[in-house]
């Protein structure tokens, strides 16, 4: 074995790779509940990849066929429907994790100096997530496909000069059709992928280059001992692995609940209206985005002008970008913050729950007056970052890590 | 990092742990690799098929489709009954030795359970091309030996008029015949043995 | 703060989409696809009444023979009237062009309409068809109103009229089944409709158990091996 290994590093570096990113990878040792979500957003990915794979083996890309396609993968192939509710539930449970590991970032700072390539990367990542869960949304082409399809690319409508142009483009056709499925299709089982593979690959990397944060927010890297290890750091293998294994099966036992008991997660994983083939001349009475979406739906529809709408839309993920420079507090972890963070944080968060609520909801008047304050208070938590962040009464930070 | 390290434990949990994994592994490739296995929408098109032989002359051939591939059934001359016996020397296995190439009761002389009456699958045993029908006797082509039979386009094998492969050409076994009964004197039911099974 | 997110996640997950309803009071109906008596019936009843108009065309034949406990013989006597081969799927042979000009629609494929509209709408839209003289057809619908379907079921269940002074429905016309027996017959009817709008929910349900089961064994072995390799991590 070591003979074949000593072969193998003379030209691959595999023992060197494994080193750097396992075996000696020191994280820190303080990693709390918040720091399973990387590791199972790493395992949704590759449930979705494999599942759609072999989705892809039966299921046809044609507005004519796509619909009996799905159903006859749900009935006729073997293990289809389970195939099938793997990869949409996994798609919800993908953004579940997703928005947590973020969550992460927001209270533990990590996306600050110098990690702010990964927040980057990962930023990246969620974009294209997005885009791949939309395309993906409209293969099964059902009418909340289509009709959310349509409502959605006519955002693009709404950029000056260009914007219906950009839209017929987009669409291959007048309204949302068959070239559109067919595109969509490449987009979500091709391009997207790859694109998401090399995020990951690059947020890892960049994540590894510079070492993972903690709950304190202290760098391990500062206090090392006499071999140079980080004295609050331990090997991420076999701790961390042996760690996330755990982490890896309370979260399939919820998985697994849902995906056998709540395949349509009540209508939010798949949709009442999806069960209707897509009709071009008939609009559902109601339509509602992903759940993963309706945060910035609600900030949409907040904002009277269809052009301010999207530029809103678009600055509520803007926004996420910038937070590394827009955050001047010396201190990461929300442990050692102030008052005024720590209220922001909150308020933030009751918004972008209560706009992701108000975007299921019909835009009665009481609730786009709702979705308006939430707004505000959405982007108040960016724009006057640098200014509360600055004031606010942080308290000093330990030189080593809690850890009992 | 305290020298109370059980590692008998560590190892006993650690294999135990690979064990369950690995089995839950291996239980979820199961309906992966079966998903790749034929639909129910390709079992039912796999379905038997009636075909009425009543208007089918001598000599003549009718190709129908069973699970998407050909099947030929045609009426054979007395002569061509004949003929069939001569030609064991020269074929591979003229007594259809090859179990998997006929159902048992195919296993005879004439590889047909009833002797005029041959069902075929026409798909050549070598790499899958349908050879063509050639009941003429003595074609310019196929030599003065020929007494009608089979010929693959595509490699050159050749089969007689009860689908068995002659010697000398790529094709290593005899054309499959298929599981088949009859309903009546005007019915074969294509895929399906008399006792129900496919 | 942990708890509050996940609360908040259930919270959301449990609401139940009510858009579908219209607003309209529906009846509930519990549904049991693995009454095996019950999917019968409502087979017989959905291949005399609905299958001459309707389509399954996602369901095949010699499944629902599996998954009613039938075997294929019976299920080709007594319950494929529109097909002969018992892994055709449930289709009709109604021109789309004849259904448009008969009904004004094409009655719409029904293998996963259970999905679409949620069962207990349908058990209320079976059971509440009412005399209304001004549709084509003479009848309305409390569930879809000005509906192109005409009550079918008309001989079992008799007719309703809205009266206009309260808007509920009272018999105007007894039909040959007691309202009691009525609600039965469309209960099996509607288990059925849920039953070929997921055949594989049975396999689903029958599997659920094992899978949590090996979970919870790989935990209670994946726990102790975390535990014994963090003990040095002080």
């Amino acid at each position: 074995m070591s003979s074949f290994m000593n072969w193998l590093d003379a030209r691959f570096p595999a023992s060197k790779m494994w080193k750097e990113h396992l075996s000696e990878y020191y994280a820190p040792k303080n990693f709390n509940f918040w720091y399973f979500f990387g590791s199972l957003a790493l395992l949704v990915l590759v449930l979705q990849i494999v599942t759609g794979i072999f989705l892809t083996m039966n299921y046809k890309p044609d507005a004519e066929l796509a619909f009996a396609s799905v159903e006859y993968i749900m009935r006729d192939v073997e293990w289809g429907w389970l195939i099938r509710y793997l990869h949409s539930t996994g798609a919800s449970a993908f953004f579940v994790v997703v928005y947590l590991h973020m969550f992460r970032g927001l209270i533990y700072g990590s996306y600050k100096q110098p990690r702010e390539l990964v927040w980057i990367f990962g930023m990246l990542i969620y974009l294209t997530l997005m885009a791949e869960a939309f395309m993906g949304y409209l293969l099964p082409w059902g009418q909340m496909s289509y009709w959310g399809a349509q409502v959605i690319i006519s955002l693009f409508g709404a950029i000056p000069v260009v914007g219906e142009q950009l839209a017929l483009w987009i669409r291959g056709d007048f309204v949302v059709a068959d070239a559109t499925l067919n595109r969509f299709f490449a987009f979500h089982v091709i391009a997207l992928p790859l694109v998401l593979l090399g995020l990951v690959v690059a947020h890892i990397i960049a994540l590894h280059e510079v070492g993972s944060n903690n709950p304190d927010g202290v760098e391990i890297k500062k206090n090392k001992d006499a071999s140079g290890k980080p004295v609050d750091g331990i090997p991420f293998h076999p701790y961390y692995t042996v760690k996330d294994i755990v982490g890896v099966v309370v979260f399939l036992f919820i998985f697994a609940l849902v995906l056998f008991y709540a395949p349509e997660g009540g209508g939010w994983f798949l949709e009442k209206d999806n069960f209707i083939p897509a009709d071009p001349l008939k609009t559902p009475e109601h339509i509602v985005p992903l759940w993963y979406f309706t945060p910035f739906y609600a900030i949409l529809r907040a904002v009277p002008d269809k052009l301010m709408g999207v530029l809103a839309m678009g600055g509520a993920i803007v926004f996420l970008f910038l937070l590394p420079w827009l955050d001047r507090s010396p201190v990461k972890s929300i442990r050692y913050r102030g008052p005024y963070f720590k209220i922001a944080l909150v308020l933030f968060i009751i918004s972008f729950l209560a706009l992701g609520y108000l975007g299921t909801q019909p835009a009665t008047a009481i609730y786009t007056m709702a979705a308006r304050v939430f707004s505000v208070i959405y982007f108040a938590f960016f724009i006057f970052m640098p200014i509360y962040t600055k004031l606010d009464k942080d308290k000093p930070v330990p030189e080593r890590v809690t850890f009992q | 990092m305290s020298q109370s390290i059980d590692t008998g434990k560590r190892r006993f949990l650690t294999a135990a742990a690979s064990v369950v994994g690995g089995a839950g592994a291996a239980a979820v490739a199961v309906p992966f690799v079966s998903s790749m296995l034929p639909s129910a929408k390709a079992e039912a098109a796999g379905a038997p098929v009636e075909v009425d032989i009543s208007k089918l002359e001598t000599g003549q051939l009718l190709t129908v489709e069973w699970r998407g591939k050909p099947v030929w059934i045609f009426r054979r001359s007395q002569e061509v009954l004949a003929n069939l016996e001569t030609l064991d020397e020269s074929l591979r296995d003229p007594n259809s030795q090859v179990a998997s190439q006929q159902p048992e009761y195919c296993q005879n002389d004439t590889r047909s359970i009833r002797d005029e009456l041959m069902v075929l699958v026409g798909i050549c045993t070598h790499l899958g091309c349908s050879p063509t029908y050639r009941p003429d006797l003595a074609p310019a082509d196929l030599g003065e030996d020929w007494k009608g039979g089979f010929f693959c386009p595509c490699h050159g094998s050749r089969f007689d008029l009860a689908g068995r492969v002659f010697q000398g050409v790529p094709a290593p076994i005899n054309l499959q015949v298929p599981p088949y009964h009859f309903q009546g004197d005007n019915l074969v039911v294509v895929g399906e043995d008399a006792q129900g099974a496919a | 703060m942990r708890s509050l997110v996940i609360a908040c996640f259930f919270a959301l997950f449990t609401t139940q989409a009510l858009a579908a309803s219209g607003g309209v009071h529906l009846d509930h109906v519990e549904v049991d696809i693995t009454d095996q008596a019950s999917l019968q019936r409502g087979a017989q009843t959905f291949v005399n009444y609905c299958l001459s108009c309707h389509e399954a065309s996602f369901m095949r034949y010699n499944r629902m023979a599996k998954d009613l406990g039938l075997t294929e013989d019976q299920v080709k006597e007594n319950l494929m009237f529109a097909s002969d081969k018992i892994g055709d799927t449930m289709t009709v042979a109604m021109r789309p062009e004849d259904a448009q000009k008969w009904f004004g629609v094409t009655p719409p494929d029904l293998s996963v309409i259970a999905r679409a509209r949620g069962t207990d709408w349908l058990y209320t839209y079976l059971r509440t068809f009412y005399l209304d003289e001004s549709r084509p057809m003479g009848t309305n619908n409390m569930a879809f109103k000005d509906v192109g379907m005409p009550h079918v079921l008309w001989e079992q269940q008799g007719y309703l009229a809205k009266d206009e002074a309260t808007g509920e429905l009272v018999q105007a016309r007894e039909g040959e089944l007691s309202q009691h027996e009525y609600n039965k017959m469309t209960h099996d009817l509607v288990n059925f409709l849920a039953y070929i709008s997921e055949p594989s929910k049975l396999e689903r349900m029958a599997l659920a158990k094992w899978v949590l089961l090996y979970l919870i064994i790989f935990f209670l072995v994946a726990y102790p091996l975390k535990k014994a390799f963090w003990k040095d991590v002080h």
